[in-house]
Order: structure tokens, then sequence, then C-alpha cells
């Protein structure tokens, strides 16, 4: 059998059910998911998505940098260049249309710490209430 | 939910509606089938499809679809009628029995079997297995709120757990099973166009004085409610929004009308988007943000159980991606103008968007949140905390509403059944109903992408009911075009029996069959939620 490099503790990324996970870490791989008996929510059951659906964290796709649209095109750009250009769209956007011509969705996948952090920018920053996420879809 | 995960068995009497619970929350359905298997408890299922859960019902009712009100509406008569009703409870606890016991005087069972095509009988057994439970829960999800009438819905259900008394206690409750890892704590924490954290109003002006004063905000929060993510797409083809701020969100395909949704993003003069994958929507953005998935960042999801509960970082970050916090807290900075080469580090992370971690971002929002104030981030260790949380002390609420309800007195709410949006006609003679299957999730991104779930099951299926096949010449296999006044998708069908008469169900998990290209009819005036649930369609062999 595989031993682990480490077993981490965290939340299923799946449903709302809030599974309790234990991530079994080789050569930071996930290979093994389990879940612990006194998991409030889930007392170790865990369902096929919660057990076996994490090869999306390992995926070849994943997103390893940004990118800016030049001449149409999606191209490899900088962080400070994307994030700067991304600042000053939204402020120009917000100065010429007001803040209420700009929306921002967070997100049901998110952490609330992040979800804070987002709609704190819009409505402390931007100063518009265009706040929302998936919760009705 | 009003109540806990841990107390599901110990209902005597469970109705479930509006969610096929085995595959949308299959641990959630094991308490369900362990309260009816071990302790006996008795299951009323209200659900158009035979799902799993038929198989341990005591009542499977199927009605028509959209027609839950008059359905719920004919369920209170009933207990009325029936003098089962908590005379007690209704006194000390709540506010407007009689307009209520006025509205619900017509509501007859067979008023009801002529509008939902549910048996009288039936609905009378129901009513009395509910009305005579020592403790009744209710649990729903989707197939109850995603509807013109979504809102009614919701409180027509409320309606029968008041009459009953079924709160504040354990194996009771309005229990509304949420559907994302973090769709509760996305709404706790002020993701919504209405309210900021522990929803407090953005139209209280003590609420904005607070929140402008502790961010030191340079602009005001405006006093009246934003737009809804559907209200927004609007908004762009309105040429009223000219800008979106997408994080971790697929639009294109979760949104109704995808369509219009396709069009507006065409439209917008600047899109960012912050996710882990180039989805169909990032492939329309100005600017890509790469953030990290779960596994790799620290912070809390909130359960549907309204448990806080704490995230770790499990993996290093990937090639040049950033942790979303990290991202957030940059945007912040050169929103409001604060370098960030800026030496000063962590001085005041309120206002310099400095935070030395989730952590310290939790502590704000605790600050800030009179439900939340007692929860940290090292008090979820081991099991996490239940909002109300108000002090550092404070042991956190598995049940709401014990002695009290939020509000003071629970509100009883006369209810009028109105018809969906757009039921089926000549032209467009099938209700479609969508939903989610256990193996996939959502618009795919995460499942799809895991090899054992795709081949279990790799394609999104169509379903009709095996009469409506053979009457059109349609098997089993076939490719089949479905379509809608708002677009169409193809597919491969399945003939089956647990589908009425009349049904389309698909999943909308698969990008190749693009189930929301034909949802979108309307949405409910309140919550502004799509009627993804009942949409005409029509059916034909391609």
């Amino acid at each position: 059998m595989i031993k682990p490099d480490r077993i981490v503790t965290t939340i299923c990324p799946y449903c709302g059910v809030g599974c309790t996970l234990n991530l079994h870490i080789k050569s930071d791989v996930v290979y093994r998911v389990t879940s612990p008996f006194d998991a409030p929510a889930n007392h170790g059951n865990l369902c096929v998505k919660g057990r076996f659906g994490y090869d999306f964290v390992h995926a070849k796709d994943r997103l390893t940098q940004p990118f800016m649209r030049k001449d149409g095109k999606l191209v490899p750009a900088a962080w400070n260049d994307a994030m700067g250009y991304v600042a000053e769209r939204l402020l120009e956007i917000r100065d010429k249309y007001g803040p209420d011509s700009i929306g921002f969705l967070v997100s049901a996948k998110c952490t609330n710490e992040e979800n804070y952090l987002l709609q704190k920018a819009a409505r402390g920053l931007i100063g518009t209430n265009n706040v929302d996420h998936c919760a009705r879809l | 939910m009003t109540n806990s995960i841990a107390d599901i068995h110990l209902a005597d009497v469970l109705l479930v509606t509006g969610s096929n619970t085995t595959e949308a929350h299959p641990v959630i359905s094991l308490e369900m089938k362990k309260a009816v298997r071990k302790r006996g408890a008795k299951l009323i299922l209200i659900d158009p499809r035979e799902i799993e859960l038929s198989n341990f019902a005591a009542i499977h009712i199927r009605p028509r679809s959209g027609t839950d009100v008059a359905l719920l509406n004919a369920m209170a008569h009933v207990i009325l009628a029936e003098g089962l009703e908590d005379k007690e409870f209704i006194a000390a606890r709540t506010e407007n029995f009689d307009a209520f016991k006025e509205a619900v005087k017509g509501c007859t069972p067979q008023w009801a079997e002529d509008i939902s095509g549910v048996p009288a009988e039936m609905i009378v057994e129901a009513a009395r297995v509910y009305g005579q439970a020592g403790s009744a829960a209710i649990f729903w999800a989707m197939g109850i709120t995603q509807s013109s009438h979504g809102v009614d819905n919701v409180q027509a259900l409320a309606n029968l757990a008041l009459l009953t008394g079924n709160f504040g206690r354990p194996g009771t409750g309005v229990n509304p099973l949420r559907g994302q890892n973090n769709v509760q704590g996305a709404c706790d924490v002020g993701g919504l166009p209405n309210v900021l954290t522990g929803y407090q109003p953005v139209t209280d002006e003590a609420v904005r004085a607070k929140f402008e004063n502790a961010w030191q905000t340079k602009v005001k929060i405006p006093p009246t409610p934003g737009l809804t993510v559907t209200e927004m797409m609007n908004g762009v083809l309105e040429g009223r929004i000219k800008a979106l701020y997408i994080m971790g969100e697929n639009p294109i395909l979760s949104d109704p009308n995808t369509n219009h949704v396709r069009e507006a993003l065409e439209e917008i003069e600047f899109l960012a988007v912050q996710d882990i994958f180039l989805n169909e929507t990032a492939q329309m953005a100005h600017v890509v943000l790469p953030g990290v998935s779960f596994a790799e960042k620290e912070g809390t999801f909130t359960n549907t159980e309204r448990r806080v509960q704490l995230v770790r970082p499990a993996l290093p970050i990937r090639g040049g991606a950033r942790r979303d916090l990290d991202i957030l807290c940059d945007l912040g900075q050169r929103l409001s103008g604060v370098s960030p080469d800026d030496s000063a580090d962590v001085v005041h992370p309120v206002t310099n968007w400095k935070y030395a971690g989730a952590s310290a971002v939790w502590d704000e929002i605790a600050a800030l949140t009179p439900t939340m104030a007692g929860i940290r981030h090292e008090r979820l260790v081991p099991h996490g905390l239940q909002w109300p949380c108000p002090a550092p002390d404070h042991p956190g609420t598995p049940i709401l509403h014990k002695e009290k309800f939020t509000r003071g007195l629970g509100k009883f709410t006369p209810l009028t059944f109105r018809e969906p949006i757009e039921n089926p006609d000549e032209e467009y003679p099938f209700i479609l109903n969508t939903g989610r299957i256990l193996q996939h999730w959502h618009g795919g991104t995460l499942s799809r992408r895991s090899e054992g779930l795709d081949w279990v099951v790799p394609e999104g299926e169509i379903q009709i009911n095996e009469e409506d096949g053979s009457n059109l010449g349609i098997a089993s296999g076939d490719m089949v075009r479905v379509s809608s006044r708002r677009g169409e998708a193809t597919g491969r069908v399945r003939l089956t029996s647990k589908l009425p008469r009349g049904m389309v169900f698909m999943n909308f998990h698969f990008a190749e069959v693009p189930t929301n290209a034909l949802t979108g009819a309307g949405v409910d005036p309140v919550a502004k939620i799509p009627e993804y649930k009942v949409s005409a369609v029509k059916i034909e062999r391609v």
C-alpha cells in the first residue's frame, strides 16, 4: 500500500452538505480520499464525487498564468500588467458611466473570505451593490 | 436549514419535495433513509418523477409541474378541517393566522386535484400523516425554488410547519438543501445585491454607516439593492452594465437562456474572469486571472446547516497561478490606490488590503457581523461552528427558532395559486424539467475532468416517458433535438417509465447538450430565480 507523505483534513468542494475529507497525498498528488467517522455532516460517508472526483485538481489544462486579450486573442500576460489593466478599466468605466455600470459575480465555490473581499471591493471601492452569485441557478 | 443534518434521523415524518436527494445531496439522503429504515419514520415524497427515494416513501405524490402551492394549501386545508393544527403553538408563537385560515378555506383536496392531478384522497392522507406527526421535518431543493412562484412555494411549506408547530425541536423545521459547497457562505458574507454580511440590509442607513466607517470608504454604499445575475446579463444588453468581474462561475453554462448570456458577454466593454480553467465564460474575457482550487487554499466554507468549516491547503500552487485571496487583495490595493510595494505590511489590513491570511479576513467579517461575531478560525477545529454564534464562548446553534423566531412571531402567509409562466401548448407540447445527476456537477467543469466520473456517465442524456417515445416513433439511443422558444439542444434519448407523460428531463452538466439554451421563460418576481423546472419544449428525432 502507498504511504502518504501527508494527510490533510479539509472540506469537499462539490455540494452543500459539507463533508469532511482526508486528502491522502503522495508527491503532491491526491491519490486517495477518506473521511473521518466523527465528521459532523457526513460521519465518514462520501458520495462518488466526494471520494473519486479530484482529477480536476491535477488537470493539465489548469490555468497557470494570466491572459490578456490582444487583437481579439487571449495571450499570456504578466501578473502586474493583468492586474493593472483590470483596475484601470474598472476605475475608468466607473468614472465614465457611474459605479452601477459594473457588476461583480462572487462564487458559491470560493471561500467566505474571498467572497467577502470581492463584495467589499464592489461596495466599498467601486460603490455598487451589483453583487450576486449563482445561488439562484 | 433551520435544523441540523445530525437530527434528520430523529424525525417521525419527513416531507421531501423538489429534491432528488439521492443524486444531488447523496450523504443527506443516507440520513433520510436511516430515519425510515431504522426508526420507522414515514416519508412523504412530492416529486413528479419516480426517483430513488420513491422506494422509501410511504406516500409518493406526483403533481403536475408547478402546482405546488395548490397542493400545499390543500394539505393545510385538511389539517385545519380535521383539527390537526397545533393550537397552542399558533396562539403563542405565530401571527396572521386568521388571514391564512381564510385563504385556504376554498383550497379543498378536490380543488387541488383538479389543478395538480393528485387524487384528493392522497392529499388528505399526506395531510394527516404530516399533521399527526410528533416531529416532522420538511426538506426541499431547487425543485421548489426554481419556479416563477418559488417564494410562494417556500412560504407554503413554512405555513405547514407553523400550522403544526414543527419548529425549534430536533427532527423538525424547514430545511432547504443548498446546492454548492459554499452557496450558504457566499450568501452569509454579503454576496447578494441586497445585503451585507449576516443579511444586514443595504437599505438600512445605520448598517451602511457601520460598514463605511469600518472600511473607511471614499465612496458611499448605495442605499438601494443592486442587480441579480439575470438582471446583470439583461443590463449588459440594455447598455446599463459596461463591465463584469466574474469569479469562479461559468454563466454561459449555468444561467438560463444561454444564447442571451453569450450575446451579452460578446457585447460587454470589459470582462474580467478569475477562475482555475479557461471555461466558456473565460474564453470571452478581456483578462483572465488564474486562481487556485480548494486543495491549494485556506479559508472557510459554510454548509447547508450553517456550519462554518475550515478549508486547508493541501497542495502547492501550480505554475504562475495565485491564491484567490492574494488576487483580491492585489485588486483591492490597486482600486484604493495603495501601493503593492508599500512596506508598511499589515498595519491596517481593513484599509490597506494587506491581510496576514484568510484568518485575518475572517476576523474582519466577525467584527462586522453579530451572528458570526464569536467565530474564529481557531475555534473551527475539529468540527466547525453553526451560526448564529454571537460570542467567543457561544457553542453555535444547531437548531434555529427554539424559543422564538428571529423576527419574533412566525408569520403565516396567505397564498394564491398561480400557473407557471410557460405551460405546454400545441407547438411546444412537453414540459422540460432540469436537474443534477449523481456522477456530475453543475456545468461539468470539475466532474467532467475526473476520468472515472466521466467514464461512468460520458454523455448528457435526454429522458422522456416510454409511451411518449413510442407515440413519437423515438427509441432509446436515438439522437433527438429538443427545442424551446429560446434555443435548442441535441443529444441521445432514453425512454423511461420513471417520468410522467409529457415531461422531458435533462441534466445541465454537459456543454455538448446545452440544456440551459432551452430554459429561461421567466423568473420569480421577488427572488428573481429562473423557472428552470418548467419550460415548454418540443422534441424530434434527428
